[in-house]
């Protein structure tokens, strides 16, 4: 009873969480001594999963998930499970893969859980580690009766190097009219910027400074540093920057591993947001701000004076480092 | 239009969160229950139907009689009845199948659940309700416009939006932006006064498996000291970000 994992790929290429749980997926399938065998949705090189250690890949060209449609791979991830008798499913936490995903629960009644953030504690019962209360807890969590799905969260296990060949063969499903009883008609995404849910460095920018002219300081460090850019929710609501880049507890959940806080100043519900990436960075004049407590780094200092240093010193480290 | 929104009941965002001693449940000692903040949002858009479009609001909470002051805030805000499934919510699939029971019986047109509940953290309710009632279902709501039987709904997507057109009965799991914050409604005196009268059903759960066992839990780590690095001298943030932290 093999591992299953959906691999999610944009215009062909791979997600950088495809290949984070396509190592989650082989190493738990090693675990459980069975095999991990990948979904692949319209993938250019569905092969490439090889050197994450899959090494049976079920690819479906699909010209009817051309564009995302959440119900139409939840229908065909349905299929690949009956088709492999999968024991576990194991998928990833972007927007799309757990609206799919949902939906694939409540067809397959099946025992789902997200945000898990390391392997199994144990595979018999099949027991794992998520975060839950909005990262101020961990649960440990059964997963009771076949298949149970797991949504691993970004950034919390990486990505394992253990490369395998590959074999890839065509799946083919069918679909229902209801699976595409929702029809995008337009999507507005900046495409060359980072997200914030790919990102490895996000920079997030707080009341403190002061208004969405300034918000250069903030846009030009994330250039430097390959950064999304994300902001507190009053800055959001004030209409200084875009409803899209609110982070904490009810905006965007950040799991990168460096996230760098600007005149923000730490309360619970920004925190309980972002508080699963590793490495927080905090820049504040007041040294009581709470978000030092939650830091590992923390200049007391004026965002005006500390961050354009910041930037300029920055450019001259990647000068040298490359 | 019927509509069904589907409150969960969460400790309020400020709350420190505490585990039995044992550790295998919440400790709910001193947690202040709230409407979760993503249905808040949904509710809210609701109320806008109903003075707009003349439609009716029922909301539903699986949970035990300690969830009824937020069913009768949710009444204060405007809903019209409500419908308290007598259960304790063990999981997911659990707590999707309750609620469509009541979706089929009551023949809704528009089912609103939120993205997420923030103590569980689940994000899968209405994902799963879909499944099991072959409805049309958007996730991530930010905004939502029905004529007729026809819907249009605009999702969050990493790094956007997305536009989407689907016909009704339709589920949503909305959150922040299918109404603004400043469009949230505290309860006043009337409405305090009119939830009193107002119907609250309480139904028998039925007969259904659960997925998943929370065994128990933990709280993360405590954190070590902040390292505070001198404003005249970034050099050694840098450096500690490359050698130490090794995330630059
Ligand atoms: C139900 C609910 C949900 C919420 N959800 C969220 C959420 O998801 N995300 C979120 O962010 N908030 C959320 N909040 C709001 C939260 O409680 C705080 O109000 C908010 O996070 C504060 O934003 P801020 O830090 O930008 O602003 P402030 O609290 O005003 O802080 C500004 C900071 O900037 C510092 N500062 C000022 N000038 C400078 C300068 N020149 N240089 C450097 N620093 C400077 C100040 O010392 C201060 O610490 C929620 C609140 C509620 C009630
Ligand atoms: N016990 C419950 N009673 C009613 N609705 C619920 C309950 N639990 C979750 N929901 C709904 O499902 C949404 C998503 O919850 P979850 O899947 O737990 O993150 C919530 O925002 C609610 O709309």
């Amino acid at each position: 009873m093999p591992v299953l994992v959906y691999t999610e790929s944009e215009k062909g290429n791979f997600k950088k969480s495809a290949f984070e749980v396509a190592s989650y997926a082989s190493e738990l399938a090693k675990s459980m001594g069975t095999e991990a065998i990948a979904l692949s949705i319209n993938a250019d090189n569905p092969s490439e999963l090889g050197a994450y250690g899959i090494s049976r890949v079920l690819n479906a060209a699909e010209p009817r998930l051309a564009e995302f449609n959440a119900r139409g791979t939840a229908s065909l991830l349905r299929q690949v499970v009956s088709e492999t008798g999968a024991r576990v499913v194991v998928t990833s936490s972007s927007t799309d893969t757990k609206y799919a995903t949902s939906i694939l629960a409540g067809m397959l009644k099946a025992g789902y859980v997200n945000n898990v953030v390391s392997l199994p504690e144990t595979t018999e019962p099949l027991v794992v580690k998520r975060t839950a209360f909005s990262n101020k807890g961990f649960a440990y969590t059964e997963l009771k009766g076949e298949p149970a799905i797991i949504g691993v969260s970004n950034n919390a296990f990486g990505t394992l190097e253990n490369s395998v060949e590959a074999q890839v063969e065509a799946f083919s499903a069918t679909f229902s009219d209801s699976d595409f009883g929702v029809k995008s008609t337009a999507v507005d995404k900046a495409s060359d910027k980072v997200t914030i849910a790919d990102a490895d460095v996000v920079v997030s920018g707080g009341r403190g400074l002061k208004g969405p002219e300034n918000w250069n300081l903030i846009e030009d460090l994330a250039e430097v540093l390959g950064a999304a850019t994300a902001c507190s929710k009053p800055v959001s609501d004030l209409g200084w920057r875009p409803h899209s880049e609110h982070v904490g507890q009810t905006g965007k959940p950040v799991a990168s591993n460096l996230y760098i806080a600007i005149g923000i100043s730490g309360a619970i519900q920004h925190l309980a947001g972002v508080n699963a990436s590793k490495t927080k960075v905090v820049i504040n004049t007041d040294p009581e701000a709470p978000f030092f407590k939650a830091a590992d780094y923390g200049i007391v200092g004026d965002a005006f004076e500390v961050v354009p240093e910041l930037i300029e010193k920055l450019k001259e480290f990647k000068a040298q480092n490359g | 239009m019927k509509i069904l929104v589907c409150i969960s009941n969460v400790p309020d965002t400020t709350s420190k969160i505490n585990f039995t001693s044992d550790n295998t449940a919440f400790d709910t000692t001193g947690v202040q229950f709230v409407i979760n903040p993503n249905d808040e949002f949904g509710l809210t858009r609701a109320m806008w139907f109903k003075e707009k479009q003349g439609a009716t609001v029922h909301v539903a909470t699986v949970g035990t009689a300690s969830v009824e002051p937020t069913i009768r805030k949710s009444l204060a805000i405007g809903a019209d009845e409500g419908i308290r499934i007598d259960a304790e919510p063990v999981d997911g699939i659990f707590v999707a199948r309750q609620l469509a029971e009541i979706v089929q019986k009551g023949g809704y047109d528009l089912i609103i659940a939120g993205r997420e509940s923030i103590d569980y953290n689940g994000g899968m309710v209405p994902g799963m309700m879909s499944a099991m009632l072959d409805m049309n279902f958007v996730n991530t709501c930010i905004s939502l416009e029905i004529e007729d039987n026809k819907a249009t709904a605009v999702r969050e997507i990493d790094g956007g939006k997305e536009t989407l057109e689907t016909t009704l009965p339709l589920i949503i799991g909305g959150q922040k932006g299918l109404v603004e914050e400043s469009d949230l409604r505290i309860p006043n005196m009337r409405g305090i006064m009119m939830a009193r009268q107002k119907k609250l059903t309480v139904v028998p759960p039925v007969e259904a498996a659960d997925g998943t066992l929370d065994v128990r839990f933990e709280k993360p780590a405590p954190k070590g000291a902040v390292k505070l690095i001198d404003p005249e001298n970034i050099d050694e943030l840098i450096e500690l970000l490359h050698k130490e932290a090794k995330v630059i």
